[in-house]
């Protein structure tokens, strides 16, 4: 996707400022109420203006129009790029014509008109009309206009890549799809809503962020509105009259400079960035409640395999049991992979092929026929039926304990031998699987693991930032541990079953935990429903797809730790600018107090008064103080706009550490940084003439 | 500062963290309701309370019958009070003949005590009678108190439960209080006190001859047995009207001792019971530290600007305007900094007479809501809604939906907590601006200019936090301030146990979150300092401009000698 929408920064930037002006609508700004005051802090100063006109009012009335564009300004940059998206995957719904196929039987007709359950045929150089599943045949697919990836996937029937997308092209062989999604609700479409839909409605702490901002906008409110009773007061108790500025355009630039305008301008940008860079990394949240949810997630799920280890494990060794010659192993072996079209079964293919010279055997050589895995057995394998020349038999290949409960249930005995080679090898983080011919036992074939590189730091990060992994393997637990240990996860199970996920996600609920997991499978589909985070592969079946609250378009499990991220990067730049837009407030108190009071209880006429001592900044003259404190408030929503689509910046150094830091730049320097603006603003202003 | 003074400070900060602890475990044990010493001598009346109100001890309620329950306690109070006080004239032990108190002082004061506010609009020697100084004072400062330590119960449990609606009985709560915690220390406070020279009779006031022959009338009354809850349930309504100046309330520099340390005991132990009630000590002394710094800092600041000399005045030191020579100069400002720090409010000297920003400290520990220890219950009620919005904001600079003790702090938690922060804050600002505009506000004051706006800050700070100490000066006895006032305190009290009440019941239905390394800790020097810096600076930004056209413009004026 990235790859497809380009889009250009000018023109983001042209439609942003169009977009601004367009949000002053009431029906826009009444969404934000931060901004909401401002924009009414605006409309009155200009029927101030219209009742009193003078430089220093219009200036003010200017600045506060221009903090609600620049506020605007912020949010239709966010929603820019979203939105060029969502033009650029529409373009792509354009009808198509479909092949359906009925009965044996071909007809044409539109995209729109298959139903679920139709059958469509799509070849080489077709666009897929419709979502579905693939019941017949292998093609290689170009989805890029969906994910951005220009390398071909494969898509087949059966197993866990079997869905195929609308608005993606076949480029070889040819394929029979079942439609799985009704028209207007494809994939696709999904996509648009989610990109269009997700920044729509707030998330919780947003919500609970907002609630925050008002009270604080109605506190500074009613700071400032009481101030001119107990000015008036005092201007009574001095025998002075008018010393004290508190014209309406005054208390409005203190209001709108007190109230938290810097977060409140940005929250909703903060919010749309979020998802936008998750977007960017080819992941698609159907809500930001979901990213959020990233932000807070204690547990990764993680399946070993493409996760934490390469690809998949590869038969290295056929270790035979004693008193079984290596040719019989190997044979037994051979028959009981041969049509195990699982990466497994074909590495060990393979191995005898190169090792032992067997090739080109067929299934039907010995009438044998096929026994799948399940993951109720944990074996596949090959029935002979009775021959003449002796009984049936039945060749089995599986994990240690399931051919061991099949062997010793028909009477057979489980060498120690084989009981040691198999802890030998998962003690050293390889896979074992057993071979028997029904009650014997021939031996052992070494799978290995290889451990992606860098996992192991991703991990440490994760630990650092409060997030457990736990891998999820099929393994036996001797293997799983070996792994496990080697990959530095903090956890595993080992004999998964589907079911064993989804038990683990509701105790770990149970315990109050937020659990992410990712997955691809139709099995996984109740898992990725009840996790708080389901993260579903693109490559992944219709119904996984549905099941989760996200899509890793990339198909890369990897991506789970980024999506955390993002989630806290989130969070964090919401609390960073909400701590600096309060701490900003000191100095502009330091600003505009000493403007509005400094002349209160002067000796004569000329003179200052004490309160002119808070003019710690020596700005030049009450008015130009007040307007360098506007002016740095509007310019700092402008100067921030790069740091809320960016985010604040995530290390993994623990949330005691993260604090600090963020307390020190965002607190500390927020106390800082208005006095160096204010000062430096006052200064201008002085020297271009703008204010006396 | 003389070495006497400073000793005197260490000692008495030395006792209070080394005694606080102790009495916070005895007052865990109670409220868990384990056995303690006091059981077997106590269990019966205990259980006679039950059984005299139909109460079944073990039936729990959840937060919306625990706030009915405060609620129709706290108004069957007020309505009953007022009602002895329009009536005291009839009634017995009144031996000065002390006629029917008006309506609106009579619901101004029934609010006071009932809100443990205990502002005081009149001179108890000359208003009230000894029944109702015995029956209604004395017996209000115990419930009030009570009830303040049962909401802070019902916040501990609401924290420490999981996925449960129930935070406890407030009856039970309330009886377990007043019987085994504020019954026992007020009678060993009282003996004391009365070992001292408070006078505790019921005879009629003295008549004595002065040396010049003059006649002179000496008020006497039951007086040890109510000083001592109104110190130690941080009450603060004095039985004389110079509350702890007057030397039959206060007579001795140890009895002042005692009278300080008094009041900020039970509420400084209360921290602890809480962490041990929460399971999380150390959290507690964080708390405590906080409240330590802002004590010592309030305290230090106004004896620092006490011990200047004045050139409106001469330059005389030591400033002894408004203070008791018995006293001196350190013990009334680390009472006035120690009473308005907590929500007791007794005083033993004028704040009135203070330099402005020895004055204005007392103001500011008001307008930081007696969060300083604070009122028994009601300070550590109100000090735990700013570390909820520390943890908000925290937890949101951490990257992590802001967790406290576990528990989620969401957007229901993050509305009641800034609302128990903000209404008082709004209360002070808006009551202020409006008696400050109007001619019947105008009319009580003292003085003019920026010391006049002080005291009408200070009034409405006091109601507000349920304080309940004067800056003097303000004549207060009047419809408009009665009333606007008596709002105020109510406005301020029930507010915040309503909002409190509210975090409790959403935390108790949510589940504990076990804490991670991603978890912001709140049992550390971060988090003391944030939670420091935060009451600060919100403090700060609220009041700021007022306390600029108060103290900090007097400050100024004064300096170049110019005085209103």
């Amino acid at each position: 996707m990235s790859a497809k929408v380009e889009i250009q920064y000018s023109e983001l930037v042209r439609q942003a400022i169009i977009d601004a002006c367009r949000k002053l609508h009431p029906r826009e700004e009444i969404k934000n109420p931060v901004m909401f005051v401002v924009w009414i802090g605006s409309i009155l100063s200009t029927m101030f203006l219209v009742h009193q006109f003078s430089g220093f009012n219009l200036q003010i009335c200017l600045w506060l129009w221009f903090t609600c564009l620049f506020a605007n300004f912020a949010e239709a940059m966010a929603e820019g790029r979203g939105k060029a998206h969502a033009d650029a995957l529409r373009k792509m719904r354009t009808a198509t014509m479909a092949r359906r196929f009925n009965q044996g039987k071909e007809s044409a007709v539109t995209a729109t008109e298959l139903k679920i359950d139709d059958l469509f045929i799509c070849d080489a150089g077709d666009i897929i009309p419709a979502d579905g599943e693939v019941v017949d045949g292998i093609a290689t697919v170009d989805e890029s206009a969906i994910t951005g990836e220009s390398a071909p996937v494969i898509r087949e029937s059966g197993g866990d890549r079997s869905a195929v997308t609308g608005g993606t092209r076949v480029i070889s062989d040819r394929i029979v799809v079942r439609v799985t999604s009704e028209p207007g609700h494809s994939f696709l479409d999904r996509m648009i809503s989610m990109i269009e839909g997700a920044r729509r409605q707030k998330t919780p702490n947003e919500i609970a962020l907002n609630i925050v901002l008002v009270s604080l906008t109605v506190l500074f409110i009613l700071v400032v509105l009481t101030l001119p009773a107990f000015a008036a007061f005092n201007e009574r108790a001095a025998g002075q009259t008018g010393v004290v500025l508190t014209s309406l355009p005054v208390l409005l630039a203190l209001i709108v400079c007190l109230i938290p305008t810097t977060i409140g301008g940005l929250l909703s940008a903060i919010g749309i960035a979020g998802i936008d860079r998750l977007m960017r990394r080819n992941v698609l949240a159907t809500s930001g409640r979901a990213v959020e949810a990233a932000g807070d997630v204690d547990v990764l799920l993680l399946d070993k395999t493409g996760t934490i280890t390469l690809g998949n494990r590869m038969a290295t060794e056929l270790i035979a049991a004693p008193g079984v010659r290596p040719e019989e192993l190997a044979d037994a072996a051979h028959f009981a992979s041969l049509a195990d079209e699982t990466p497994e079964g074909r590495s060990v293919a393979v191995l005898v092929k190169e090792k032992y010279g067997m090739r080109g055997r067929e299934v039907a050589e010995g009438h044998g026929h096929f026994v799948a895995f399940t993951a109720q057995t944990r074996m596949s394998g090959m029935d002979f039926p009775a021959l003449s020349s002796g009984a049936p038999r039945r060749i089995r290949k599986g994990a240690a304990d399931a051919v061991r409960q099949f062997v010793e249930a028909q009477g057979g005995l489980y060498p120690k031998a084989v009981e040691d080679t198999v802890s030998d090898i998962s003690r050293a983080g390889g896979t074992p699987l057993v071979v028997a011919d029904d009650s014997r036992v021939l031996g052992v074939i070494r799978l290995k693991d290889i451990v992606k590189g860098g996992i192991r730091e991703r991990f440490a990060q994760l630990r650092k930032m409060g997030v457990r992994t736990i891998m999820i393997t099929g393994d036996n637990p001797l293997t799983a541990a070996a792994i496990a240990a080697e990959a530095g996860v903090d956890d595993f199970i080992a004999h998964a079953k589907p079911e064993d996920k989804l038990q683990r996600i509701r105790q770990e609920q149970a315990d109050g935990r937020l659990i992410a997991m990712i997955g691809d499978g139709t099995n996984d589909a109740p898992a990725l429903a009840q996790a708080d985070v389901g993260v579903a592969m693109n490559t992944g079946t219709q119904a996984a797809r549905e099941a989760g609250n996200m899509v890793d378009l990339d198909s890369n499990p990897t991506k789970l730790i980024e999506v955390v991220e993002i989630g806290k990067q989130l969070l964090m730049t919401r609390g960073s600018l909400t701590t600096f837009s309060i701490a900003n407030d000191v100095a502009k108190y330091f600003a505009i107090l000493p403007a509005m009071f400094g002349l209160l209880y002067a000796v004569h006429p000329g003179a200052h008064g004490p309160l002119e001592k808070l003019n710690v900044m020596h700005l030049h003259s009450p008015e130009s103080a007040i307007l360098s404190a506007i002016v740095f408030n509007a310019l700092i929503i402008v100067a921030l706009i790069p740091l809320a689509l960016r985010g604040v910046k995530y290390e993994a150094i623990g949330a005691a550490a993260v604090l600090r830091k963020n307390m020190v730049i965002y607190g500390l320097g927020g106390i800082i940084v208005p006095f160096i603006g204010i000062k430096l603003l006052d200064m201008f202003l002085v020297a271009v003439h703008l204010v006396r | 500062m003389k070495t006497n003074d400073i000793v005197q400070v260490l000692v008495f900060f030395i006792l209070l963290i080394g005694l606080a602890p102790l009495l916070g475990r005895y007052m865990a044990r109670v409220f868990t309701g384990e056995s303690t010493l006091l059981s077997k001598l106590l269990a019966p009346l205990e259980k006679a309370v039950y059984r005299s109100g139909g109460i079944q001890p073990n039936e729990e309620m959840s937060w919306k019958q625990y706030f009915l329950a405060v609620l129709i306690f706290n108004l069957v109070g007020i309505a009953s009070f007022w009602g002895i006080m329009m009536t005291q004239a009839w009634l017995p032990l009144n031996p000065m003949k002390m006629g029917n108190v008006p309506w609106d002082l009579a619901l101004n004061t029934a609010i006071s005590f009932i809100t443990n506010t205990n502002w005081q609009a009149y001179s108890g020697e000359n208003t009230l009678s000894y029944f109702t100084q015995m029956a209604g004072l004395t017996v209000h400062n115990f419930l009030s108190a009570a009830t303040g330590i049962a909401v802070l119960l019902a916040l501990a449990r609401g924290m420490r439960r999981a996925t449960v609606q129930k935070l406890g009985n407030f009856w039970v709560d309330v009886t377990r209080s007043t019987i085994y915690v504020l019954l026992p220390l007020a009678l060993c406070m009282a003996v004391v006190l009365a070992g001292q020279g408070v006078t505790q009779t019921l005879s009629a006031y003295a008549e004595a001859q002065t040396l010049e022959g003059a006649k002179q009338v000496i008020p006497l009354g039951p007086t040890a047995s109510q000083v001592a809850i109104k110190q130690l349930g941080t009450n603060g309504g004095g039985f004389f009207g110079q509350n702890s100046a007057h030397p039959f309330e206060n007579p001795t520099p140890l009895t002042n001792f005692i009278e300080v340390f008094g009041l900020l005991i039970v509420a400084a132990s209360l921290v602890f019971t809480f962490g041990l009630m929460i399971g999380d000590r150390r959290h507690a002394w964080c708390i405590f530290s906080v409240m330590l710094i802002l004590l010592a800092g309030s305290f230090a600041v106004a004896w620092w600007a006490e011990s200047q000399p004045n050139p409106v005045t001469a330059n005389v030191l030591p400033q002894l305007e408004g203070k008791e020579m018995r006293f001196g100069v350190m013990n009334s400002v680390l009472f006035a900094t120690a009473t308005t720090g907590t929500s007791c409010g007794a005083v033993n000297s004028m704040h009135d007479s203070f330099m402005p920003i020895a004055g204005m400290m007392p103001l500011w520990n008001l307008m930081l809501g007696c969060i300083v220890f604070g009122g028994v219950g009601a300070g550590l009620y109100g000090m735990l809604m700013h570390v909820l919005i520390v943890v908000f904001i925290a937890g949101l600079m951490v990257g992590r939906t802001p967790e406290y003790l576990g528990k989620k702090i969401q957007a229901w938690e993050a509305a009641w907590a800034i609302v128990a922060i903000l209404l008082p804050n709004i209360l002070i600002l808006v009551g202020s601006a409006i008696a400050v505009s109007v001619p019947a506000g105008l009319a009580g004051l003292g003085n003019s200019g920026p010391h006049g706006l002080s005291e009408i800050l200070y009034g409405y700070s006091s109601c507000a936090a349920n304080n309940g100490s004067a800056f003097a000066g303000l004549s207060a006895n009047s419809v408009f301030f009665n009333l606007s006032l008596g709002a105020a305190m109510f406005i301020g009290r029930f507010g915040c146990i309503f909002a409190v009440l509210a975090i409790a019941g959403s935390l108790a239905v949510k589940k504990t979150v076990p804490a991670s390394p991603g978890t912001f800790p709140t049992d550390g020097l971060t988090f003391t300092l944030v939670l420091l810096g935060i009451i600060l600076i919100v403090g700060a930004l609220t009041f700021f401009p007022a306390l600029c056209l108060g103290p900090i413009v007097e400050h100024g004026l004064m300096v170049s000698g110019r005085a209103f």
